[in-house]
């Protein structure tokens, strides 16, 4: 088992879960623009900024698009998207995949790192995910998959 | 995804228009090497302002076609990108590998 965090705040209170879904898509890539428009709607129930909502939808994208790529290379298997929300307008989504797993971590998460030769990955995938979000978590065993929490807390025009 | 093209003397500048996601890439870049294969501009400028969504698949794209550009000895700017598309283009710092032009906000 192999887990890395990115932590932007300590401060990690959770208020009252007023809201969920779970969703459950085969990884084709025409299914990236749905979990983006899923999770767009999930969480326009909370009022979002613009950008919150920007930023949300391309952490999202970044991880179905890592199951679809990475996860299974050579074949179509199970992509779980699911999200929450508390009331203190924090956002939990996870993408969760049961594809071939990531050996270690802490190095597919470092910027530009790719296993990926030809396939013009960029290698910014977590980075983009640890930069737009406030908290990211990643856990992956081999042969098992790989579970992906993102978490944002959104103003709310407080 | 879809795309325009238009050329002016040696300057070969490319629209693209909507999501650019890793779906939306994996059929694009082979669309845009033939292009700039059979066009040898001098010049390349991929503009960005109708690009509602981009992710690291698009940045792919972009540094793919920047060394495609390089191998046929074109040079690349990028064109008014979105503010969708800014943003991730500033974290990767791809404004220190491309140039970036933009008309002034107003």
């Amino acid at each position: 088992m192999s887990s890395a965090v990115i932590e932007k705040k300590q401060k990690r209170k959770t208020d009252r879960e007023l809201n969920s879904f779970k969703a459950v898509f085969p990884s084709r890539s025409a299914n990236e623009g749905f979990a983006r428009m899923l999770t767009a709607s999930f969480v326009s129930q909370l009022d979002p900024t613009v950008s919150e909502l920007a930023d949300i939808k391309t952490a999202v994208s970044e991880a179905v698009t890592n199951c679809i790529v990475h996860a299974y290379p050579d074949s179509v298997g199970e992509i779980t998207l699911s999200g929450k929300y508390y009331g203190d307008g924090q956002v939990v989504i996870t993408v969760k995949d049961k594809g071939k797993g990531i050996e270690n971590v802490k190095e597919a998460m470092q910027p530009l790192y790719t296993t990926d030769s030809g396939g013009e990955r960029s290698g910014m995938g977590f980075t983009v995910m640890g930069a737009f979000c406030d908290r990211l978590r990643v856990s992956s065993r081999l042969g098992a998959g790989t579970s992906v929490t993102l978490t944002k807390k959104l103003s709310r025009g407080e | 995804m879809h795309y325009t093209c238009q050329t002016e003397g040696q300057r070969l500048t490319v629209t693209l228009y909507g999501e650019l996601d890793h779906h939306g890439a994996v059929s694009l870049r082979s669309e845009l090497d033939r292009l700039i294969e059979r066009e040898r501009p001098r010049f390349f400028a991929l503009c960005l302002s109708e690009v509602s969504f981009c992710d690291s698949s698009g940045l792919g794209l972009v540094m793919g076609r920047l060394k495609k550009c390089a191998s046929v000895g074109a040079s690349m700017v990028i064109r008014e990108p979105s503010v969708a598309v800014e943003k991730i283009l500033l974290l990767a710092g791809m404004d220190k590998l491309i140039k970036i032009e933009r008309t002034e906000r107003v």
